[in-house]
């Protein structure tokens, strides 16, 4: 364990009273990122020349005696799917090969506002469809505690960068789980807000109504930190919401809260070091004040296949756009306007997304849409309302983040069905699009940390932080970091 | 109805109308929008469709989408979405377009088309009026094929009528009314040329007395109204030769070739197309205040059945003027002003009428560039008729303001046309003629009418045409009788 990692919180705060330079700070993380990033894979890009520049302006801002920002100094990581002007965005798809953003995500101009210097942009799975980081133009990454594993997805890239320390902060996207489950796999914490917290504008759509910016750290006050700056309503995203941003609690006391432990998110299939992790935390809570709350949400079984049909439905038509027209590479060698769009997109897309989008047409098509779309948007209907019975009884929810720890490389890349069933127990969350929050809670005889999911009302983040906060303050799972 | 065979056949035809709404901005980008330009100089990133962006709705558009619901009558939806409707062109940039599928903004609704052969009141019924955004343009060239997206997400509306017209002027009269009303409505101003409105037709045959509609041909490339009704007219001949021969008629669209005065088929059957609607999931749902509906109403401006009978009644118009003033709201304007700025309507509408639109046409211009205001104009004609210039006097006015921006006054003295009209000054010239002409005077007194004529010519010739005639006259009957 090294002890000179420092959290957001603590470089703001030292840049902010001048006590550190951004620009050592930057120093020190892009070196970080050089050591590491070889054997992990995070990294796509990393921006070097522009990190140092925009740690020399907050340095010299700071001197003219302007406040640097709330996040002055700390060096972040995007993921491939946020656009930032005058810099590439992939979503690790050879379809969009050279495509450079004229303008930039709200979110990414929201860090970059509160100080945040942005040192490159991070692996996934091609188009955020996966949970692995595999299916990806650039490779695999890997995860820091264990190389021959992954680090989960698809922000694979941006756990594994905080995992290994490289960046204190990173952003990712949680579509059905794609930030919670690699941050349960990399043992780091990562927040999805509840869908409309953040501005999707100029993150790189993968289903609308199900798509959340969420950020990656080491700690709860890190996630809290982060949120504070990226919360608001934005004119430019239709879905964003008009409501105060929440603040974290600073008690660590527990009594009078209610824990929910839906029956369901312990189903058979669930890993035996996973489950006693996440059961010796739920006690550790009870010891703490909070009352377990067993229920029962039944809607669950049925979160998976609801979730890929209204997923890859929304995917196949936001990937349209991905023609060869305006951007990205064009398939020269056919004769025809059909040709050129069937090889383009043939030749760009990767296996998993292509089969997505087939997925996803197959369920809107004339005479097919009701039985399939429609009635996926009623089953959502459902499971939203197992959450509303359920915070009714309880404060949170509590349940692991995965099923399993992680897996090995290769394991399941072949086997859609196993890789879908990593998010079983996340999609639930992004359906009914309340907020959820993993953390670290153990680690498997083997040394693999495991994830505790916290998940609470919509716009309900404050008990979310709360309750993370106090179990975060009486353990140390969360510092603990991957060997060297 | 034609009999043909021994079966008698009707037509029914029903119209397709896209009408671009009048607004500052695009209808889901809030970068300002004016038409033309050079190609793709009028794109943000949100109508191009770069990864990222997102649709905002403009609510003026909303707003003017309701005003043309209420215009035509039909029912607001107090709570209506959006939808996607999925296709692949180059001229798309995000594969789908927004459009309104399931719930429009409006249902029903109609279009008066005069009156019928009983008297009765006529009108064009609607199905619906829905708000979508419309896609880029595609340029077929040798080169290659050229895209320009300026009119990419430019905010619409679709007016589709129900299938229940029965005669290609029947087509004409409804298109005819729904641009005034539109007009009227200040939702669009509905310029053909400029691609501001667009129609497609759709006709087929049925037997009389049925209530099946019989098998539906499409026509496309319909650039005006007389081109509509001319190949709705083509159309419906054709239609009924290949009835009488015992044909069938197949389901297709017709491209119109306006040229060859006939239409051709451009594809049969559509190849089942299926655009996979679904509810746009970045646009949450409207829901509609009826107080915003109601404001929209009391801010509805006059439409044109209402001031048609204003002018008939108010302005005391014959109908034929009140037609002619108001095929544009903006002439119908100017003249409205004018009127009111002189005090004589009927005046007014002749001179907007003839001289007015004569200059219009002339120069190919719009009223609202007319280089003579509603004011001035009715200076002129308040010229005219104190009586300070004569009739052909105010004719030259009105040409040199045509090309000078001056007031009449100055025209007028910068012509010298300012008419002899004081009594005192007038007699003196008369006195003066009477005594130079002896001869014409005696004849008058002997008896003879018409040499009262050559006097007045006289007294006209002595003052260059500015003698007021009607007091010419008065004095010289005067002055002869006292002699």
């Amino acid at each position: 364990m090294t002890s000179e990692f420092e959290t957001a919180c603590a470089l703001a705060a030292a840049v902010r009273d001048g006590s550190k330079r951004a620009a050592d700070i930057i120093d020190a993380s892009l070196a970080r990122i050089a050591e590491r990033n070889p054997q992990v894979s995070a990294f796509v890009e990393v921006h070097d020349e522009d990190a140092r520049r925009q740690a020399a302006e907050i340095d010299a801002a700071r001197e003219r005696g302007e406040d640097p920002g709330p996040l002055a100094g700390v060096p972040v990581a995007l993921k491939d799917n946020y656009v930032r002007e005058g810099f590439r965005s992939t979503c690790a798809s050879k379809i969009l090969e050279g495509f450079v953003s004229p303008y930039t995500a709200t979110a990414v101009a929201k860090l970059e506002a509160a100080g945040a210097v942005v040192v490159g942009r991070t692996n996934m799975d091609e188009f955020a469809m996966g949970s692995s980081t595999e299916h990806s133009c650039y490779g695999a990454t890997k995860n820091p505690f264990d190389l021959s594993r992954s680090p989960g997805g698809s922000s694979g890239g941006s756990a594994a960068a905080v995992a290994a320390r490289m960046v204190p902060l990173a952003l990712g996207s949680d579509t059905g789980g794609s930030v919670r489950q690699p941050a349960a796999l990399c043992g780091i914490a990562g927040l999805k807000p509840t869908y409309g917290r953040i501005s999707r504008f100029g993150l790189i759509a993968f289903a609308s109504s199900l798509d959340t910016v969420s950020p990656f750290a080491t700690d709860v006050d890190d996630l809290a930190l982060v949120l504070s700056v990226l919360a608001g309503v934005d004119p430019r995203d239709s879905t964003s919401m008009d409501t105060e941003a929440p603040i974290a609690s600073v008690e660590n006391d527990l009594s009078g809260t209610r824990i929910g432990v839906p029956e369901e998110y312990f189903a058979k299939g669930l890993d035996a070091e996973v489950e006693a992790a996440t059961r010796a935390a739920l006690e550790h809570m009870r010891e703490r004040g909070a009352t377990l709350v067993p229920l029962s949400m039944p809607h669950t079984k049925f979160a998976i296949p609801t979730y890929y049909l209204i997923a890859t439905a929304e995917a196949s038509s936001n990937l349209s756009r991905y023609d060869g027209v305006r951007f990205g590479p064009r398939a020269d060698s056919a004769d025809d306007l059909l040709e050129m769009y069937v090889a383009t997109r043939t030749h760009g897309f990767g296996p998993e997304v292509r089969r997505r989008i087939l997925l996803g047409c197959y369920c809107l098509r004339q005479g097919y849409a009701d039985e399939w779309y429609v009635k996926a948007q009623k089953v959502r209907t459902l499971i939203r309302m197992d959450f509303d019975a359920a915070f009714e009884q309880c404060d949170v929810l509590a349940s692991p983040t995965s099923p399993i720890p992680a897996f090995r490389l290769g394991e399941k890349v072949d086997d859609p069905l196993a890789m879908y069933l990593c998010d079983t127990l996340t999609v639930p969350a992004n359906l009914a699009g309340v907020p959820g929050l993993s953390l670290p809670c153990g680690h498997t005889a083997s040394g693999l940390p495991v994830g505790l999911q916290l998940m609470a009302a919509a716009l309900d983040e404050t008990t979310l932080f709360r309750v993370a906060g106090a179990y975060q303050s009486s353990t140390r799972f969360h510092v603990k970091e991957p060997a060297p | 109805m034609t009999p043909v065979g021994n079966v008698p056949f009707e037509t029914t035809i029903g119209l397709e109308v896209h009408v671009q709404l009048q607004l500052r901005s695009k209808l889901f980008a809030p970068s300002p929008y004016d038409s033309g330009g050079t190609p793709n100089t009028r794109v943000s990133v949100v109508e191009l469709g770069l990864p990222g962006v997102l649709p905002v709705l403009n609510r003026e558009a909303v707003r003017l989408a309701i005003r043309a619901g209420i215009a035509l009558e039909g029912e607001i939806n107090t709570r209506f979405h959006f939808d996607r409707k999925n296709y692949f062109y180059p001229d798309l940039p995000k594969g789908y377009q927004i459009s309104q599928f399931d719930e429009p903004f409006c249902r029903g609704g109609r279009v008066p088309l005069g009156h019928g052969e009983s008297g009765e009141q006529r009108f064009g019924q609607l199905e619906r009026i829905h708000m979508e955004e419309d896609a880029g343009k595609t340029t077929h060239t040798a080169g290659g094929s050229l895209v320009d997206l300026n009119r990419a997400g430019v905010g619409l509306i679709e007016i589709v009528g129900k299938p229940d017209l029965r005669t290609p002027s029947e087509a004409y009269a409804f298109l005819t009314e729904l641009k005034q009303i539109m007009q009227y409505a200040g939702v669009s101003e509905c310029d053909m040329e400029k691609g501001l409105l667009r129609c497609d037709a759709n006709i087929s045959m049925r037997s009389v007395g049925a209530t099946e509609l019989g098998t539906k041909v499409e026509i496309k490339n319909l650039n005006s109204f007389k081109m509509v009704q001319r190949a709705l007219e083509y159309e419906e001949r054709r239609q009924r030769a290949v009835l009488a021969n015992g044909g069938i008629v197949l389901q297709e669209t017709r491209l119109w070739n306006e040229e060859k005065g006939e239409s051709a088929t451009m594809r049969t059957k559509e190849a089942a197309d299926d655009y996979r609607y679904f509810p746009e999931p970045d646009l949450p749902p409207l829901t509609i205040e009826r107080s915003f509906i109601a404001e929209i109403e009391n801010d509805m401006p006059e439409l044109p059945a209402l001031r048609r009978a204003r002018f008939a009644t108010h302005y005391r118009l014959p109908d034929y003027d009140t037609g002619v003033l108001m095929d544009d709201r903006r002439v119908a304007d100017y003249f409205e002003a004018t009127a009111i700025g002189c005090g004589n309507a009927k005046l007014a509408s002749n001179w907007v009428m003839t001289e007015v639109l004569r200059v219009m046409n002339e120069r190919d211009i719009a009223i609202t560039v007319f280089p003579i205001g509603p004011d001035r104009l009715a200076q002129l004609i308040g010229a005219q008729s104190d009586g300070r210039i004569s009739r052909n006097a105010a004719k030259r006015v009105f040409e040199y303001l045509t090309n000078h921006d001056v007031e009449v006054d100055a025209a007028i003295a910068e012509l010298g046309l300012e008419q002899i009209s004081n009594r005192k000054e007038l007699a003196a010239i008369v006195q003066e003629v009477l005594a130079a002409n002896p001869d014409p005077v005696a004849d008058y007194r002997a008896g003879r009418e018409k040499a009262m004529h050559a006097l007045q010519g006289m007294v006209m010739k002595k003052t260059s045409g500015k003698a007021n005639p009607q007091l010419t006259r008065e004095l010289l009957i005067e002055l002869l009788s006292t002699d």
